[in-house]
């Protein structure tokens, strides 16, 4: 188990050793079994649900395989925000049990998450979106969640560098704050859920992919995979990107359709923004990373993709809007851009639940907003895998929602992935 | 970026094409419930070749036969 935990102590012997006493994070496991659960996918989501069923459950039999390398995946390709003030209460109740753990999950895993809780700002840009934003904040604060109007002085004091001028393309009227979201370092907290996992004897499978799954009769009792068969009580899909792909290996449909996100981030520069910036009315989302740059996203792109890479356009919209609102960007270079697979679901909520087989789940469909939600979604999946019953906070992500006429649609958008 | 053969204007910039939904995900009129709402809801979205629905916006409804791994397009025909 590597070096044990991480400490000042240990940091201060390191300084001593030229810091060569740092074994490795986790252990490479290799495919044993049979075991109680197996969880499919090695992101962030898949991680805290092996975490969550070794600490909270006493599951102790957990694999989690990955195809890749930890870290490797969609896990780090998100643009890393956290918040739950959301409009819909089902989304308010799921991202709020999230955040509240963000909140002590450094301490929880001994590994720096680096959570920032720098604030998530929402800009509203005419009179109309300030309603709107006056709405949601009323609705967050009834449900005990922190929500704050700020009006146009005040954000132009709290971000300077916004284009405040009453001609600017885009006005800023003002916006709705959340305190209490921020960023986290997306690795680090794949990283430090594998570490913690694999401390409670979770087995950590890389280069593993699924192939199939092993079945008798409508039971699903392990997987395929190119590291050989492995058994399992209760199989977990985790993959949002892939739910399609893998959920199609045992012959089933989702309400799911694959597209692409694009993001982008800037030169490193000095502090220039302390919070994260959004406007849910034109469509983009920057925030200063730890490094110094800015980190931006929008939309996606519109049609189905597994390819992990994107066109132009859309990026073109979000840095149009971004530099619009935020003139100075214009003089940064831009460095990088990339993108990931995401899970388009039908109704832009994410699904958390039992498949048509005996012994099949999954925690998929978690559109383009699923980062914030690791450590929640980690810990309700695994209360779901490890009881079979969802956790009252997951239970109206079902998959029966659809056909029953109960969608939890935030934009109201209707029954196509590509609307959100 | 996706050059899309319409079949009325020729090769076009994908920024001129909606993607619309799958063939299978038309329902029909004569679906039952619970057929209409597979068919609405439940999609392949294979990690591979599918059918598309697109329109440019000449109006030109098209199919294409595209890989949505590669973004390769094989084959296209007019609606």
């Amino acid at each position: 188990m590597g070096a044990g935990r991480y400490n000042a102590l240990a940091l201060l012997r390191g300084a001593i050793t030229g810091h060569r006493h740092w074994g490795r994070a986790w252990r490479a496991a290799e495919p044993g079994g049979p075991y109680d659960v197996i969880v499919i996918g090695g992101g962030g989501h898949g991680l805290a649900t092996a975490y969550y069923l070794a600490k909270e459950h006493g599951i102790r039999r957990v694999a989690v395989v990955e195809k890749g390398y930890i870290g490797g995946g969609n896990t780090g390709r998100n643009t890393t925000l956290v918040r739950s003030n959301y409009r819909q209460p089902q989304l308010q109740r799921l991202f709020e049990y999230s955040l509240k753990l963000w909140h002590g999950l450094s301490d929880d895993l001994n590994y720096n998450v680096m959570f920032s809780p720098r604030g998530a700002l929402f800009l509203g840009h005419n009179d109309a979106d300030m309603a709107r934003l006056a709405e949601r904040g009323d609705a967050l604060v009834a449900q005990g969640i922190d929500a704050e109007l700020v009006d146009r002085d005040e954000l132009a004091r709290m971000v300077p560098l916004f284009d405040m001028r009453r001609d600017a393309r885009w006005p800023i009227e003002g916006g709705l704050i959340q305190r209490r979201g921020g960023t986290a370092r997306h690795d680090a907290v794949a990283w430090g859920f594998a570490r913690a996992a694999d401390s409670l004897g979770v087995d950590i499978i890389e280069n593993c992919e699924v192939t199939g799954f092993l079945r008798e009769g409508n039971r699903i009792t392990g997987v395929r995979t190119t590291r050989g068969d492995i058994q399992s009580g209760r199989t977990g899909i985790c993959v949002a990107g892939n739910s399609g792909h893998v959920a199609g290996l045992a012959g089933i449909r989702l309400p799911i359709e694959s597209h692409t996100l694009q993001a982008w981030v800037t030169e490193p520069v000095k502090p220039m923004i302390d919070t994260v910036v959004m406007s849910q009315s034109l469509h983009c989302y920057f925030s200063q990373s730890d490094k110094g740059g800015i980190v931006g996203g929008g939309d996606p792109d519109f049609f189905p993709s597994y390819a992990q890479r994107g066109a132009p356009l859309r990026l073109e919209d979000s840095i149009a809007q971004a530099i619009a609102l935020v003139p100075a960007f214009s003089r940064l270079r831009m460095v990088r851009t990339w993108s990931g697979v995401t899970d388009m679901s039908f109704d832009g909520s994410p699904i958390i639940a039992p498949l048509p087989l005996d012994g099949l789940y999954l925690n998929g469909g978690w559109c383009y907003g699923g980062f914030k939600a690791t450590p929640g979604s980690g810990r309700l999946y695994a209360h779901l895998l490890a009881t079979g019953t969802s956790h009252p906070i997951a239970a109206p992500f079902d998959l029966e929602r659809f056909a029953e006429g109960r969608t939890i649609d935030e934009t109201g958008g209707g029954p196509l992935p590509q609307s959100r | 970026m996706l050059q899309i053969p319409c079949p009325h204007c020729g090769a076009r910039n994908q920024e001129e094409f909606t993607y619309e939904r799958t063939p299978d995900s038309v329902v029909r009129i004569s679906d039952a419930p619970d057929a209409a709402m597979t068919t609405l809801y439940a999609r392949a979205n294979p990690r591979g070749e599918e059918q598309e629905i697109w329109v440019h916006l000449c109006g030109q409804w098209l199919q294409l036969t595209r890989d949505r791994l590669t973004h390769a397009i094989r084959d296209v025909v007019p609606l």
